[in-house]
């Protein structure tokens, strides 16, 4: 027996409020972190990741204020990223409640702060998010929110990552993100099938059958999904539901 | 009022066992976390979280809490995750760092003993299989799943100490009971509903020992 394949709502944080919204009926705000990690939680959500979106630097410190709240009633692991830059935002973001931290841009800019977390604190805290685009038939790993081309493969970049003692890759596809017609099963399998660390797939789910594809042709360990849930689409629930009716273990 | 003492050893992040334990006691009791020794007296139970590299807890623990074992040998005492590992005899992480030997048996590591299919640390859900009836389990049923984060595994001698066991590549300890110690390697303060019953379970199993 292995661990079960991990769903995990995405919410994106502007100035400490959730945007882009949900449509929870029953939940009076809808732009409450707190209220809508409970509900998620109560939907079976095995982690949380919240991206902070914050642009002004005025801004950043309301991130630390919403995992603290979320993690004072929310029991489960939490996922953080968005402008995270140095060790010691990793650090004060665990420090309030984070269970794992997101690194992006700064990664690809000093890899060194990949070590440093693992050796201090250990690998199962840093996840590195890797946004993908396909450019003349190669998978280039993208940074600044997806505006500027690192000249990384993303293939060698994973490798890297998980060398560096990175504990998890967040593996978005910037061709599929928001076209909800699946997520781009050949890098995915191509990353999750080479590197041992787990590959949490991200980007362009829009369907059940998307999640289920993710898992078993992508290889993916977790699949990480916004709108879908957001929207009432689809609960957690449900969606577990089509997963074990299709034979792959979630909780 | 009765008190929870947090052991403090410097390296283990201590928000999410504290939080979650304020939320199950309802203010019924004080929580405190603990730096020293002294910060144990007159505590009711204990609790020690652990992260981190088995040696510098076990360092730390004893010169911080020189006294620990006298502490938790007649008091409802809570391990999690390194807080479980160093009950055992010995723990093969760093080297081989002998640990309190209050749970015969030792914690070894997976990459040696699994197919190199499954990935570690082991890190996610997974299924715990109770082998004792025991009123930690009360409103859980078997097999649920629980959060684990961990590289190396313990494996009991005394199968009468295993409270349950789960499988990753192979059968190993999820969870021990010697009285009024209960520890696990899995995060209850990580693991939603059934990790709050899990608590609350254990602060009911303590005031039935008292």
């Amino acid at each position: 027996m292995s661990v079960a394949k991990r769903i995990i709502p995405c919410l994106d944080v502007d100035k400490g409020r959730v945007v882009k919204g949900t449509n929870f009926i029953d939940i009076i705000d809808a732009g409450d972190p707190v209220e809508i990690a409970k509900k998620y939680d109560s939907e079976g959500a095995d982690e949380i990741t919240f991206l902070d979106i914050t642009a002004s630097h005025e801004g950043r410190d309301t991130i630390l204020d919403v995992v603290e709240k979320v993690a004072n009633e929310v029991f489960i692991p939490l996922t953080v990223g968005g402008g995270v830059s140095s060790f010691d935002d990793v650090r004060e973001l665990l420090s309030v409640g984070a269970d794992k931290v997101t690194i992006n841009t700064a990664a690809v800019s000093n890899p060194n702060i990949i070590n440093d977390v693992t050796e201090k604190i250990g690998r199962q805290c840093i996840v590195i998010a890797v946004d993908v685009k396909k450019i003349n038939n190669e998978y280039m790993v993208f940074t600044h929110g997806g505006r500027k081309n690192s000249n990384l493969r993303a293939y060698d970049w994973c490798i890297e990552c998980q060398k560096r003692g990175a504990g998890e890759i967040l593996l978005t596809s910037m061709d599929k993100d928001g076209t909800k017609d699946g997520f781009d099963l050949e890098i995915l399998n191509n990353i999750s099938s080479t590197i041992d660390i787990p590959v949490v797939a991200s980007g362009g789910a829009g369907k059940l059958e998307h999640l289920y594809d993710a898992i078993e042709i992508g290889n993916a360990d977790a699949v990480l999904a916004a709108s879908i849930f957001h929207f009432g689409e689809f609960t957690i629930n449900q969606a577990k539901e089509y997963l074990k009716g299709k034979g792959i273990l979630v909780r | 009022m009765k008190k929870i003492s947090v052991i403090d050893y410097g390296m283990s992040n201590l928000h999410s066992v504290f939080k979650s334990f304020q939320k199950v006691t309802d203010k019924k009791y004080a929580l405190s976390v603990a730096n020293s020794s002294k910060d144990l007296e007159g505590a009711s139970i204990i609790i020690l979280p652990g992260q981190g590299a088995v040696n510098s807890c076990m360092d730390r623990l004893k010169s911080k809490f020189p006294d620990l074992e006298k502490h938790i040998a007649n008091k409802p005492f809570l391990g999690i995750c390194l807080g479980f590992q160093i009950l055992f005899n010995k723990s093969f992480e760093d080297g081989g760092v002998n640990c309190f030997s209050i749970i015969d048996g030792t914690v070894n590591d997976f990459r040696n003993d699994i197919d190199s299919k499954y990935k570690v640390p082991h890190m996610g859900w997974n299924m715990v299989n109770q082998q004792q009836d025991h009123p930690i389990w009360d409103n859980i049923s078997n097999n649920s799943f629980f959060y684990f984060v961990h590289s190396y595994y313990a494996k009991a001698n005394d199968s009468s100490r295993e409270l349950s066991t789960t499988d990753y590549g192979i059968n190993f300890t999820s969870s021990v009971i010697k009285d009024n110690i209960f520890a696990c390697q899995f995060h209850p303060e990580k693991s939603s509903a059934n990790g709050l019953q899990l608590l609350s379970n254990f602060i009911s199993y303590s005031e039935s020992i008292e």
